[in-house]
């Protein structure tokens, strides 16, 4: 008997259709993929079979859990269903957990809802799930809060609630897209291994190809509310019969063209002399000052003209504060940072702000990084105030002109408000905001991070376009190695605030030196190796 | 958590030293002299230096802070320019009726607020949250002496329920001297009442919007075991914070209450000396507020531990 079988599942909002013509099944011990791109509707399917849809809903058709019809259950028999035969996991380790309660407490309370268990046979329970999830004994005691650990242990305590009852059905929607890629690694590794112990059915909801190659029996593709094309994930991948599927393929595999090979000339456009950022760590004791937690120790590395460099590590490493510190927004405790052959900033010595010009910055959220009550014309011209003799009247005209139409915007958008661009658009106007000061170097602090992989590849296409075109450089921020693959020239890898190794992309991918790069290129999913790999 | 403590304590002793100072200075430099004051306008200047010296007025300014301080510090506040008793014994009269009756308002406050502000909160945009919300916009706008003379004539006049105003004191019995304050009480807790079952309502909405509520119901909770278990606590940091301004205010700020129902509280006290240039009954009053609410700040940090475990760094 499948744990689960939708049919023709149908779900409305508000009158407005999300979710049409869904069939999908699933038996014990098997992986579903579910992939999509946002708004496609996977997690409207998983919140489906969990019956947590969101007020205004109205669904038909048939979900069966187990072979129970979810129509003939009333809310407190869901309730029931809920935690006992079906787990889920979400996105957000951060926030999934309620910060002020112990993580034995969270599990235990899994066990002690659904089960008659007494406070101390549901602890005991805990304790087993936690260790099972592999977070032992000595280091997690289960009085332990959330804030102490770290987001891939916290995943574990959210995978440990799912499971405490050894659910038939276990949905992930997105588990490890806000952890680091060998954090990643181990959270799929820990799935892969429950659903084959424990037999459970496991719905993985992904926007991520290279997650569910590696990982799904069956895949079903979504796209705008359906299924385009389900089926077993070598033949999907092999035969990608639906034109969705082959763009889905290519976007998450894209590698944009780059015309020219940067030439190394003689002053490069930025260069980190030995940069030292320190931090002051909270005082614990009256008496004792504490030791400054260093998180950027001695990194010096260069970028010519035209170069784009990538800079990688996981979270924690130091590469968004060594990316402050280029860009002039903390002061520096050692070194020197020049643009152009001229000091910007050094230890001891403040920011020129007249070569601030030189540099323009683009951050992950095209959400929250623009002001939402200003036209996009003033939004895209604020860094002028960086220059003593800023453009007026026709001059500066012609330069929103020309920022918007170089990111593949048109000059009619200058008027429009923020919200009514769509978060590829809204990237691109970051960009043309970066631009539109002529800049020889543009910082991307994983600038492409939150978009969905269709748009990523646009966005590189355009980002590598312009850098040929003007003669840009690019700082490229990223915790995804496929991405600074594709389009940078040379890599440094960062990890505890130091460069453990640095060369051109493509030899560092293909031939690791250092022992964490090696272990970071191999926790890395990939698509080929996924789809190269001898069937099990 | 020890540290946690000692750290509190040590900031609030180096306030009450900030705030003495600060009081003493500012009486300093008020005018109007005290003694001659007392003496009337006609009096004979030597009289007035007489009873200046007789009053320490004339000693150097750090002589007089630090034997101020020092009295303070055992409980002697001085002796009152007016009334010639110890200040002390004029303070405690009053705080004996200041002080339960800002308790009781606070408790009406609260136990009224918290359950308003759940159930618009839980059950947003129905009936039972529009006229929650509506009663308390009205509670929030309504000026309190006038309800107060709504309440005497209702209750006092029309239903003989209660004693339209005066205090019996607590020599005439618990009971007789809890329901001479029952209405001062209502009075005050009316418009407290609906500012802090607001910030409870909106407080609770954001933390059910919040991603461990989903993971509660994920687990099998039901929405009202989801609410009860997970998202109270998570609610409540900022009604902690609102309900330690309210204990302040109400303290210092009930006198026009305590005017409409004769009441003789500490916000009259303070009043009638600074008409009469009283100054030493007004600096006692004063410094004892602001040891109220740094006390009570003192609380309201350690409630924050209590239910925020972010809040008490784990230490080992």
């Amino acid at each position: 008997m499948p744990v689960l079988s939708i049919s023709d599942l149908k779900v409305d909002i508000h009158g407005n259709t999300v979710l049409h013509d869904i069939d999908l099944t699933l038996e014990p011990g098997q992986i579903l993929g579910v992939v999509g791109e946002s708004g496609s509707g996977k997690s409207m399917t998983a919140l489906s079979v969990m019956q947590l849809l969101p007020h205004g809903s109205q669904w038909s058709g048939t979900v069966e859990v187990a072979g129970t019809d979810l129509a003939t259950l009333d809310e407190p028999a869901l309730c029931q269903m809920r935690g006992r035969d079906v787990g889920m996991i979400f996105q957000e380790p951060m926030t999934a957990l309620n910060p002020v309660r112990t993580i034995g407490d969270q599990v235990a309370e899994t066990v002690r809802i659904h089960t008659g268990a007494s406070r101390r046979e549901a602890f005991a329970i805990a304790r087993e799930m936690l260790n099972r999830v592999g977070l032992g004994e000595d280091r997690f005691p289960l009085d332990r809060f959330p804030h102490d650990l770290s987001g891939g242990q916290r995943q574990r305590v959210v995978i440990a609630q799912a499971i405490a009852l050894r659910p038939k059905l276990l949905i992930a929607d997105e588990p490890t897209t806000a952890l680091d890629v060998t954090t990643q690694a181990q959270i799929l590794d820990l799935l892969r291994q429950l659903v084959r112990e424990e037999d459970m059915g496991l719905m993985l909801i992904t926007h991520d190809l290279a997650v569910v190659a590696g990982l799904a029996d069956k895949i079903a593709i979504m796209k705008d509310g359906q299924i385009v094309e389900a089926g077993p994930t070598r033949e999907i991948f092999s035969a990608m019969r639906h034109p969705y599927t082959r763009a889905l393929f290519s976007a998450s595999a894209h590698v944009p063209d780059r015309g020219r090979k940067p030439e190394p000339g003689k002053t490069p456009v930025l260069a980190v002399e030995n940069v030292v950022r320190d931090y002051q760590q909270p005082r614990r004791n009256l008496f004792v000052k504490p030791a400054p937690f260093r998180a950027v120790d001695h990194v010096s590395f260069e970028i010519s003209h035209g170069e784009n460099v990538g800079l990688v590590g996981e979270s924690g490493c130091g590469k968004s504060t060594l990316a402050r510190s280029i860009l002039a927004l903390d002061g520096l405790q050692g070194g020197d940072i020049r643009l152009n052959g001229h000091v910007f900033t050094s230890a001891g010595d403040g920011p020129h702000p007249e070569l601030r010009a030189g540099m323009q910055v683009v951050f992950q959220d095209p959400y929250g990084s623009f002001n939402p009550r200003h036209r996009v014309r003033r939004l895209v011209t604020e860094p002028f105030h960086l220059v003593k003799d800023p453009p007026r009247g026709a001059e500066l005209e012609r330069r929103i002109d020309r920022a918007l139409t170089e990111v593949g915007l048109s000059s009619s958008d200058a008027d429009k408000y923020i919200h009514e661009f769509s978060g590829g658009q809204r990237q691109r106007i970051a960009i043309a905001r970066a631009l539109i000061i002529e800049p020889a170097l543009i910082v991307l602090d994983e600038a492409v991070s939150a978009l969905d992989v269709s748009i990523r590849a646009q966005i590189l296409d355009l980002l590598a376009g312009l850098s040929d075109r003007l003669d840009l450089s690019y700082l490229f921020i990223s915790h995804d190695l496929s991405v600074v693959r594709a389009i940078t020239d040379r890599v440094l890898v960062m990890k505890d605030g130091k460069i453990v190794e640095q060369g051109e992309t493509e030899s560092v991918f293909r031939n690791p030196q250092h022992p964490y790069t090696q272990k970071l290129v191999a926790a890395t999913p990939s698509l080929e190796a996924a789809l190269a790999a001898p069937a099990n | 958590m020890t540290a946690y403590l000692l750290r509190r304590l040590l900031s609030l002793s180096l306030s009450l030293v900030a705030a003495s100072l600060v009081i003493f200075l500012v009486m300093e430099v008020v005018p109007g002299d005290p003694a001659s004051f007392m003496m009337g306008i006609n009096a004979d200047p030597q009289a007035v230096a007489a009873l200046r010296t007789q009053l320490g007025l004339d000693e150097p300014l750090p002589v007089r802070y630090l034997g101020w301080v020092a009295g303070l510090l055992q409980g002697d506040f001085g002796i009152s320019y007016t009334y010639r008793v110890p200040v002390s014994e004029l303070i405690a009269e009053r705080v004996m009726i200041s002080l339960p009756l800002t308790l009781y308002a606070l408790a009406l406050s609260t136990l009224i607020a918290f359950p308003a502000g759940i159930l618009a909160a839980s059950r947003r945009n129905s009936a039972a949250d529009l006229s929650v919300m509506g009663a308390t916009q009205l509670g929030v706008a309504i000026p309190n002496f006038w309800f107060a003379m709504i309440l005497v004539l209702v209750f006092a006049i029309n239903l003989r329920w209660f004693s339209a105003g005066g205090f019996p004191g607590w020599d005439a019995g618990f009971f007789q001297a809890i329901k001479a304050l029952t209405l001062p009480a209502i009075a005050l807790a009316l418009p407290q009442a609906s500012i802090l079952a607001r910030v409870m309502r909106s407080s609770l909405i954001d933390t059910l919007n919040e991603d461990f509520m989903r993971t509660a119901r994920a687990k099998g909770l039901s929405r009202g075991q989801a609410l009860r278990r997970h998202a109270l606590r998570n609610a409540l940091i900022p009604v902690l914070t609102i309900i330690g301004l309210q204990f302040s205010f109400l303290l210092a700020g009930g006198i026009i209450i305590e005017n409409v129902f004769y009441l003789p509280g500490l916000g009259r006290l303070a009043f009638q000396a600074i008409t009469q240039r009283d100054l030493i009954v007004v600096r006692s009053v004063v410094i004892l507020l602001v040891f109220a609410v740094i006390v009570v700040t003192f609380l309201v940090d350690l409630a924050y531990a209590a239910a925020d475990p972010r809040l008490r760094r784990r230490r080992t």
